[in-house]
């Protein structure tokens, strides 16, 4: 016990030391696993995970994710467009890319817009934070829980 | 306390693990600027060209000779067959020539120097969680590591998903690690030595291009060279129409053996793309009916036609390593941050690797200093974990390895530790130590000893395995199963150990 609170004492002032004091504290982190059980295409579970359970609804969390996973979805939907995309690539040997985005990446850039999103209207106001996951590989949705501000500041 | 303790390892000049800096890592000897791209510090055995714009496989020998090859067997058929087979027969002969000369070139480096695919390892927080679900799952912490294995139904059928010790992650579907690259690549095929890269998810379709228009190369060249020299011989005869062009001779040779082998394994591409599978699922014989009479392919669209459209057509998904990225210094990490490990989770930057004995020393005495705390109950939160080292040694995958985060060696987490083994904490040198991490070492559960071992070597960012690194085992201890941090039950530790083994964490920033 005392351990314990010793032990996050000092969490809270290297953690402190760490940034600038008007940041919060980061008290744990979530992860959203992917979902496989429709093949190899990039797609999260809905699970909702019990440590949000104070903080956020279920409902919204759970537009989240499917949001999250239609825009991957559309990204790597097989279709008559990836085809030609495709297919001129092939043909201009693949210098198309150096002047136009792929289609994979003009979604990417949209999913990083409804993240940042999302963050702004949803997450950020309950002390939450989404990170999005090409920045972990597309292995997890990973939401950071914020300490409450009463507690982290000063020594 | 813990921050007098803090106070006296600043003291020890461990300037790169201030907890008050939040740039990356700097080590006290190097000068740079701490603006480091992360192709720099990649835990995986790969090469980097351009900046990082090129990736390649560590051993790249087999790649120069195919170039050579390539270059030499065409050169030899422009300069000495096309003049002659323009003139004598069309001048469209050297432009398809050339057409697919080019081609040929232009994907066989396209294969060759883009990202077959890879994984990025897990970061330190996504581990601990991983660890935690697994223990959870399984109740117990027992001496026996609990099975590593998911299983998900796909499309009806049932796939396990494994995981990988190296890269912290249950490996997706189809996905597999590479022992030579050291990393875990999406939709693995295989690794071709002779395009020098592993061949995945995102340049399959550049690899099965280039074997299939090297196949009309090849056959190309050998017909018209055959042609030329026939040709000739009705002028001059035989023997003069070889003496006058000598390097048909040659260009027939090289031909002939690579129709069979690149003709026969684009043949074989052919077949396992309108199957939809991997080379590695068709040796393996994954989806084959001898398994059994249910046993089919959940990842087949059905037809042919469709399975060749995905595997060539497809959308293209980029690289999830962004090797050209700068790193930076994490948002703030859970681990309560003994020094090294917060930079260490911090970043993925070079580490100084260097060990002075000094240093060593000073640490040993911190360790000795902070025996009577138990700060590793918090710890147990966010364990720190061991990571693999970041070269197997072509050893086999998926298996667990300690790291060379630091010159000193450690007790591993999680392992209980008999009092005797904790106190030598010196620092000596160990001759084999560059070796040792190539290697995966085990660990019995039931005695996990180790004599700590220090080096002076350095290990180089590339080496660096993703933080926080435990140190090294001592001695080699062959190689391991698995050997995981979750096994950590701080309950169980002798408060002296969980400090030196602490301790010994705050060595791996060194």
């Amino acid at each position: 016990m005392r351990a314990a609170a010793i032990g996050k004492t000092f969490t809270m002032a290297e953690t402190h030391s760490l940034q600038d004091l008007q940041q919060p504290a980061v008290s744990s982190k979530v992860f959203v696993q992917r979902d496989y059980s429709s093949g190899t295409i990039s797609k999260f579970q809905t699970k909702f995970p019990s440590e949000l359970e104070s903080r956020l609804d279920k409902q919204q969390f759970e537009e989240t994710i499917q949001t999250l996973n239609n825009l991957y979805a559309e990204a790597e939907k097989l279709g008559a467009e990836s085809y030609l995309e495709g297919c001129l690539a092939c043909l201009t040997a693949y210098t198309i890319f150096l002047c136009m985005e792929t289609h994979y990446e003009k979604v990417l850039k949209k999913i990083a817009r409804y993240i940042k999103d999302q963050n702004e209207k949803i997450y950020a106001p309950r002390g939450l934070l989404l990170t999005d996951p090409i920045e972990r590989g597309l292995r997890v949705v990973e939401i950071t829980i914020f300490e409450d501000r009463s507690i982290g500041s000063g020594r | 306390m813990h921050l007098g303790v803090s106070e006296s390892m600043r003291e020890c000049e461990y300037s790169q693990i201030s907890t008050r800096s939040s740039t990356p890592m700097e080590t006290p000897y190097k000068k740079r600027t701490p603006k480091m791209r992360k192709w720099e510090s990649f835990p995986g055995r790969n090469k980097f060209y351009c900046n990082g714009r090129i990736m390649m496989a560590k051993q790249t020998g087999v790649f120069y000779l195919t170039l050579v090859l390539i270059l030499v067997t065409c050169g030899l058929f422009f300069t000495f067959d096309c003049p002659f087979l323009a003139l004598e027969l069309t001048p469209v002969i050297p432009v398809i020539g050339g057409v697919l000369f080019l081609f040929v070139l232009g994907t066989l480096l396209r294969t060759s120097f883009s990202d077959p695919g890879v994984l990025p390892r897990a970061t330190p927080d996504e581990a601990a969680d991983l660890e935690r679900q697994i223990d959870v799952a399984n109740g117990s912490t027992g001496y026996r590591p609990p099975p590593r294995t998911k299983e998900v139904v796909i499309n009806g059928q049932t796939v396990k998903l494994k995981y990988c010790f190296t890269c912290k992650i249950f490996r997706p579907p189809r996905a597999s690690h590479c022992s030579l690259c050291d990393n875990c690549v999406e939709r693995f095929d295989h690794h071709c030595p002779w395009v020098g890269n592993c061949v995945g998810r995102r340049n399959y379709r550049f690899f099965y291009m280039f074997i299939l228009s090297l196949s009309f190369l090849t056959i190309f060249i050998f017909a018209f060279v055959i042609t030329h020299v026939i040709l000739r011989s009705h002028r001059s005869g035989f023997l003069n129409a070889l003496k006058d062009s000598p390097a048909s001779v040659l260009e027939v040779v090289v031909c002939f053996f690579s129709v069979w082998s690149i003709v026969g394994l684009s043949g074989f591409h052919t077949y396992l793309i309108s199957s939809n599978q991997t080379t590695n699922e068709d040796i393996k014989g994954s989806w084959s009916s001898k398994r059994g009479k249910d046993n089919y392919n959940p990842y087949s669209h059905g037809n042919i036609f469709t399975n060749c459209c995905a595997a060539l057509c497809g959308p293209l998904p980029p690289s999830l390593i962004d090797r050209r990225g700068f790193i930076q210094s994490d948002t703030p990490q859970l681990a309560p941050p003994t020094n090294g490990i917060t930079m260490y989770g911090a970043t993925q930057s070079q580490q100084s690797h260097m060990c002075d004995q000094d240093q060593c020393i000073q640490s040993t005495k911190f360790v000795l200093q902070a025996a009577a705390t138990p700060l590793l109950q918090q710890q147990s939160s966010q364990p720190v974990i061991l990571t693999a080292s970041p070269e197997n040694g072509g050893s086999l995958p998926g298996r667990t390895s300690l790291t060379l985060g630091g010159p000193c060696t450690s007790l591993p987490l999680g392992q209980p530790t008999p009092p005797t083994s904790t106190p030598s904490l010196s620092c000596h040198e160990a001759t084999d130590m560059l070796p040792i991490h190539g290697h995966s070492h085990t660990h019995n559960h039931s005695h996990p000893h180790q004599e700590p071992v220090a080096h002076h070597h350095f290990l180089t960012p590339e080496e660096v395995p993703s933080p926080p690194g435990m140190l090294p085992c001592g001695s080699p201890l062959g190689h391991s199963h698995t050997m995981q941090a979750g096994f950590y039950n701080p309950a169980s530790q002798d408060s002296l150990h969980e400090d030196s083994v602490r301790g010994l964490v705050k060595l791996s920033s060194v």
